[in-house]
């Protein structure tokens, strides 16, 4: 166990160095910089911007501070490495492995992106946990009733439900709901920023919900043909050929079993909705890591953009 | 239900010449043609699918104004639909603007009939792309296995570590503002981002299809013969992973329809047009974008598209599950 973990972490290490160096090329292709505000700056403060957050730096390998250092005499080959480090790109990349996502424009420098990451990343967490409660909730008995009662109206009234949940993309569910909501009772989904701090606070329910409904389907139809499949099995039949009564037939036997493949996507389904919640943060406006990473998009703020990507890719 | 393929049944009943026996015999293909025409809404869905594609096609003899026009004098802003009245007689419903018209003026109707074209080329194309890239891959490292297909795995295993609606939204940023990004609306560039993660899926499918059919005797027996691996995969491998590929291939094209939604309606989608001949002046998922901001004064502008893009996913969820039992027959249920 011990190394099957080390193996994995240490698998990761590619993986954080590619997806670094790729996001942090196809943001530095990204016109603009952070400070290209509406109202500009004047150059002289851009320029000590630039310099605090080392924008001033090359950005792949600083072949400038090595020739510097070579003509002042340096011929240590450590020390040399380290002056060709120093670039934009390897600078960030070490702060990645020592945890350190750099710091947001946006606050010029005040808060980190891994602040950011904390503060928001647990409202994400919620909005996704919530989203798992209701898939379990509700897409196991909805797969297991409508496989009990096998093709019949329950069933493909069941499948129909479920088949709307899978196809609906998220967002357009979400509109839908928001309108029907606010036109036809007046509630506003949409709550201040303040509703969203406690752990059990209401606003969690209806995004969290929606953000489920594609989960919730998929656990519905993953324990239907589950449950159809060991409907048919042998020692079902052997039980109740032994005269057990339907309902433990159903539960002890056939739903234990077919639980199986429906815990096992729970991890990597958990992990999607938590990280699947861009859209739907942006439509509740849920002060979460996704609604935060669509916002960085709009300031430029690329520092934040790049450090969710890496975080999310992790 | 149909569980084996009808020869195999035949000799069993009784009062069946052998020359009856012959002539019932069919391929697997034309055996999935049948099973899939006996699935209603797969049926019904590849007959809207055809009905959207002949929209798209017909876009201009359909639609009643042009999409990027404004006539503000005629057309009114956030005029209702054709079907319920306002006191002002600039924003009642006409059936001349059948889905009424958007904050300036332009046709709600006429948009979402030119933006089927869009989500149906955005739908095709990067599935074209996305089988492109796996099929290969997926082709030479299964069979090949070792170095080589170690390698093409951890490549597709990094790809996979990409979330892969950031890294889309990241590539929209990088590259819109570049030539290659203004292409076509920068429908080019959408391809682009929508392709270059998810191919990994099909890379693994057809890695896996082909590490268990390169065991199978008919692999054997061609390489025995003298065939070259291209054509061993070409011929024998390849086509005999077909239907789970085609399979596959009918669930990303909804996967890249809501994708370009998605990012359409957070600003990095489509490039709205305001050329009155562009060839591919709007999206649903722009149209989302707008009617989210002003669903309270003219609630078709959101209804609309979004009712389109749930349809559209919807009747592609159908084909795929029909797809599915037609060709991968273990999967029905008794």
């Amino acid at each position: 166990m011990f190394r099957f973990i080390v193996r994995r972490l240490l698998s990761l290490i590619p993986v954080v160095i590619i997806v670094s160096a790729a996001t942090f090329f196809l943001m530095y292709q990204a016109p603009g910089g952070p400070f290209d505000l509406e109202k500009p700056m004047p150059e002289s403060a851009v320029r000590v911007l630039n310099e605090k957050f080392g924008l001033d730096k090359p950005v792949w390998i600083n072949t400038q501070a090595v020739s510097d250092a070579w003509s002042e005499g340096v011929r240590n080959p450590i020390k040399l490495a380290r002056e060709l480090s120093d670039s934009q790109f390897l600078n960030y990349l070490k702060g990645v492995f020592t945890f350190d996502l750099g710091p947001t424009y946006e606050s010029r420098g005040a808060e980190s992106v891994q602040d950011v990451i904390a503060r928001q990343f647990p409202i994400s967490l919620r909005i996704g946990l919530v989203g798992i409660f209701f898939a379990v909730t509700i897409g196991i008995p909805l797969g297991v009733i409508s496989a009990l009662r096998q093709n019949t109206w329950v069933d493909y009234t069941a499948l129909g439900i479920s088949t709307l949940g899978i196809s609906v993309p998220t967002f357009v569910s979400g509109l839908l709901l928001l309108i029907f909501l606010s036109q036809n009772f007046s509630v506003s989904p949409i709550k201040r920023p303040e509703a969203w701090e406690g752990f059990f606070s209401t606003a969690y329910i209806l995004p969290g919900f929606i953000l489920g409904l594609g989960t919730t389907a998929y656990m519905a139809r993953l324990t239907r043909s589950s449950m159809l499949e060991m409907k048919r099995q042998d020692f079902v039949r052997t039980a109740r050929a032994k005269g057990l009564a339907e309902r433990p037939v159903v539960i002890s036997h056939i739903l234990r079993n077919a639980l199986l493949p429906v815990i096992t996507i729970l991890g990597p389904a958990a992990a999607d909705l938590v990280t699947g919640s861009i859209i739907i943060e942006t439509i509740f406006n849920a002060p979460g890591l996704g609604k935060t990473f669509v916002a960085a998009i709009g300031k430029r703020d690329y520092s934040i953009v790049m450090g969710v990507t890496i975080f999310y890719a992790v | 239900m149909l569980c084996l393929p009808v020869p195999f049944r035949q000799p069993s009943q009784p009062g069946r010449s052998r020359q009856s026996f012959e002539q019932k015999s069919r391929s697997l293909w034309s055996n999935a043609v049948r099973r899939l025409r006996k699935n209603k809404m797969a049926v019904a869905s590849i007959i809207f699918l055809l009905f959207l594609a002949i929209i798209g096609d017909l876009r201009s003899v359909i639609a009643p104004h042009n999409p990027v026009k404004t006539d503000v004098a005629v057309a009114g802003t956030y005029r209702l639909p054709a079907w319920s009245s306002d006191p002002n007689p600039m924003r009642t419903g006409t059936w001349d603007f059948p889905l009424g018209t958007d904050s300036i003026g332009r046709d709600v109707f006429s948009r979402l009939v030119y933006g089927t074209r869009v989500s149906l080329v955005v739908g095709f194309i990067p599935m074209f792309a996305i089988l492109l890239i796996g099929i290969p891959i997926g082709l030479i490292a299964g069979y090949m296995g070792g170095t080589i297909d170690n390698i093409l795995m951890r490549l597709v295993d990094v790809v996979y570590a990409f979330p892969a609606l950031l890294l889309a939204i990241i590539m929209q940023i990088a590259f819109r503002e570049h030539f290659v990004g203004k292409l076509l609306n920068g429908l080019v560039l959408l391809f682009v981002s929508l392709s270059i993660v998810n191919w990994t899926g099909v890379a693994r499918l057809v890695r896996g299809q082909t590490l268990s059919l390169k065991e199978k005797e008919f692999v054997e027996a061609s390489l025995a013969s003298g065939a070259s691996a291209p054509r061993v995969l070409t011929r024998h491998v390849f086509p005999n992973a077909l239907s789970p590929i085609i399979v596959a291939a009918a669930f990303v094209v909804p996967g890249a329809i809501i994708s370009e939604a998605v990012l359409s309606y957070l600003g990095v989608g489509v490039r709205p047009s305001t050329n009155l001949n562009s060839p591919f002046p709007t999206s649903w998922g722009q149209m989302i974008l707008d009617g989210s901001k002003t669903y309270t004064l003219q609630p078709m502008m959101l209804l609309a598209p979004a009712l389109a893009v749930a349809l559209i996913t919807l009747s592609f969820t159908f084909l795929g599950d029909g797809l599915r039992d037609a060709l991968d027959p273990r999967e029905i249920d008794s």
